[in-house]
């Protein structure tokens, strides 16, 4: 091996990641300027599956604007649904079913759960352990089965209503959730097992992009990447909206178990953890869940009160906050979405400085990013 | 701390800059400022040990058709209370300091502020489209923004 | 002991019933369906145009570029993992066009990345196929009336094989739209005279 001669002349290599890649969650442009391997300069260039939904959301009704926010968060379509229904019900003042609420919390935390198994096998794919992904899309499945049956669809739900949600629980369908979760519980201690704590898994994500608790406040992270960093924030324990006071868990925070505190693996295992901490959710939601009915009578022609508001809730990739501007009108003044993947977006350069490409990857991975939540 | 009385404090200390409380109908209730005035009530409101909001929620740029604003929605992870700032900008080159030296989370809401209404942020370490392709034309997310027919030759 | 008189107990049932007078050869096999029930079981010869077996090994092993841009993109990826297995189509994903001749275009396509799909699609070699998956490739779907920045239908940027609708399609829909291309990629004439 020839040591490094100060008279070699050595370049900077201007390397494009390009919209289409595997390990981009998406269309994400990743300009990157090299020295050999390790990154000097990586500029994330976003905007390529931008839709314009928040014009899109001037322009349609209230009621009419569910759907788009499916296409919002995909992996988390549910979580979306009802942070949509949750603001404007903040903002008109209504009183949701009690029922409907702990549909809603079932199917939010069991999207949280699919989410993570997507997270955690598309990130273990692009580590190169391919066999993870098919393992948590095989639990993810079932949750797609589960999905199927509550409101017909596998990924774009559009199940939340403005005052509830747009249909029961079928018979059954609480039975078979119970089901699921006692199939699904022992796989996480099957997937720590596998992955989790592999020696090579292990050295790629421990001390890999370190974001101390301060920088991640600072740069606006939430959920996973700012809970991995140790700041024990979560907005369904510490603004808790909904029927979240009633439930018992556990706010998952990083430890620096394998490295430092707040590095991809902590990040990692944050994931994993909050996995089984939606099971418990659900469990107890199921026990408690009354009768009763499912929606609550909104006029067909909705004009909520003019006024300003801001509603956030957690959502698997961070905290996804609605501005939403009322003038009486049967559309939305305006309408911002904070999403947690933009603001994450925001540390993406800084964080990169001095990192190998492939460590890259890992920290594109560790953020778990979408795209159309950055890119809206 | 109540609204009212973050309201009353930074009227204290930075007087007209500070203009009014928005707060029946809004929630979080806005304290509306002058645009020059912003990036010193950003810091103040930051460092203040009774204050610190140590983490920006949101950045957003309105229209209202007849002016523009800029909406900071501010929370504080250790008293957990939040207000919302607001600077109102005039239709005609709207333009106010950056926060991103204060809030380092505000740099890509405000590049997204500045491509979507044309708002600039001066002092911005990074000031460009984000979300639209370099060479788009127009703010679209301006109340009176028209679609283009086409773009490079594609149908809009 | 020696090796069985027939060389293999199967063999030897299999012989004992065949009457080796019945008509094997070239004449029972002039349909270009791999007709070997009528040649006998050593006699493993198909027959047939050279467009059957091009065309047949080109439908058995499409190779798809993994080029998901929103929703479709996930339905994409469960049709390719454990319970919907596009693999025993022969269809494996690949990373870079160059390696792939199938381009499912599944998502919606902005005007910021239409120039990245022609250049995508022009990368990849001949016989190259497209399959636009979802609403949003086909017409751009539920953005069609609203938005300023998306695509209205991939075929305004590149020709398009098969249109599979649904929003997102379900991965059986995507198995029958890759079916449907298999059909395509049978009927096809590679080699006769240009009519």
């Amino acid at each position: 091996m020839t040591a490094r001669s100060n008279a070699l002349p050595t370049q900077e290599m201007t390397i494009n990641m390009g919209p289409q890649h595997p390990s981009t969650h998406g269309v994400l442009r990743v300009i990157l300027t090299t020295d050999g391997e390790v990154v000097t300069r990586a500029v994330p260039d976003v905007g390529y599956l931008h839709r314009g939904l928040e014009k899109i959301g001037e322009r349609v009704t209230y009621a009419q604007y569910m759907p788009f926010t499916d296409r919002l968060d995909y992996l988390a379509a549910m979580n979306c649904n009802c942070a949509w229904a949750w603001t404007v019900e903040k903002l008109a003042k209504i009183e949701v079913p009690e029922r409907a609420e702990y549909l809603r919390v079932i199917v939010c935390e069991l999207n949280r759960i699919s989410s993570h198994l997507i997270a955690f096998g598309s990130y273990t794919a692009d580590m190169g352990a391919f066999t993870p992904f098919l393992y948590a899309i095989r639990e993810r499945e079932q949750v797609n089965d589960l999905f199927e049956m509550i409101c017909g669809n596998r990924l774009t739900y559009n199940y939340a209503r403005v005052g509830g949600v747009s249909g029961d629980a079928p018979p059954g369908f609480l039975e078979k959730t119970k089901e699921f979760l006692d199939y699904f519980e022992p796989k996480l201690d099957e997937y720590n097992n596998l992955i989790s704590y592999n020696k090579i898994f292990v050295h790629r994500l421990a001390n890999v992009a370190v974001i101390p608790a301060e920088e991640a406040i600072a740069y606006g992270l939430t959920g996973p990447n700012l809970r991995g960093s140790g700041v024990p924030f979560d907005l369904r324990k510490d603004e808790p909206y909904s029927v979240y006071p009633k439930f018992d868990f556990r706010v998952c925070v990083g430890t620096g178990e394998r490295g430092t505190l707040g590095d991809c693996f902590d990040r990692y295992m944050v994931r994993i953890n909050e996995m089984r901490e939606s099971v418990k959710i659900v469990r107890q939601a199921i026990a408690q869940i009354p009768d009763g009915p499912v929606l609550a009578k909104v006029p067909r022609v909705f004009k909520p009160p003019v006024g300003e508001t801001y509603f956030r809730s957690e959502c698997p990739r961070g905290e996804t906050g609605i501005y939403l501007i009322s003038d009486g009108s049967v559309n939305p003044f305006r309408l911002k979405i904070r999403t947690g993947s933009f603001v994450t977006m925001n540390l993406f350069e800084k964080i990169t400085r001095g990192l190998m490409i492939a460590d890259v990857v890992a920290v594109i991975g560790s953020f778990d990013i979408i795209l159309p939540e950055i890119d809206r | 701390m109540e609204a009212q009385a973050i309201f009353d404090t930074l009227k204290g200390k930075f007087g007209d800059a500070v203009v009014e409380l928005q707060g029946e109908g809004f929630s979080p209730a806005f304290a509306v400022v002058a645009p020059a005035a912003v990036k010193e009530v950003s810091r103040f409101l930051k460092e203040d040990p009774d204050l610190s909001f140590d983490s920006l929620m949101c950045l957003s740029g309105v229209d209202y058709k007849d002016k523009f604003a800029v909406a900071y929605h501010l929370h504080s992870l250790k008293h957990r209370h939040a207000i919302g700032l607001k600077a109102m900008l005039p239709r005609e080159n709207p333009s106010l300091p950056t926060v991103d030296d204060v809030w380092p989370a505000a740099n890509f809401q405000e590049r997204e502020a500045f491509d979507l209404f044309g708002i600039g942020f001066e002092g911005s370490k990074d000031l460009r489209r984000i979300l639209l392709p370099e060479d788009w034309e127009g703010h679209p997310l301006r109340k009176d923004y028209k679609y283009p027919d086409s773009y490079h030759g594609i149908k809009v | 002991m020696g090796p069985h008189p027939a060389g293999h107990p199967g063999r030897e049932r299999r012989e004992m019933t065949h009457d080796p007078s019945h008509g094997k050869g070239g004449a029972g096999a002039s349909a270009p369906t791999g007709a070997s029930a009528a040649l006998g079981p050593e006699a493993h010869v198909l027959v047939g145009n050279a467009d059957l077996f091009v065309n047949w090994a080109r439908k058995s092993s499409l190779w798809y570029l993994l080029f998901a841009t929103a929703c479709c993109g996930i339905e994409l990826m469960q049709a390719g993992a454990s319970r919907y297995d596009l693999d025993r189509f022969g269809a494996v994903f690949r990373a870079t066009p160059r390696q792939s001749d199938l381009m499912l275009v599944a998502g919606t396509i902005t005007h910021k990345m239409a120039d990245r799909v022609k250049r995508l699609y022009e990368q990849m070699p001949e016989p190259k196929y497209v399959i636009a998956m979802g609403s949003c490739a086909n017409t751009g779907g539920p953005f069609y009336k609203d938005s300023y920045c998306v695509v209205k239908g991939v075929d305004l940027l590149i020709p398009v094989d098969v249109y599979i609708p649904g929003c997102p399609p379900r991965p059986e829909a995507l198995i029958d739209g890759i079916m449907a291309l298999q059909k395509i990629i049978m009927r096809k004439k590679n080699y006769g005279a240009k009519a």
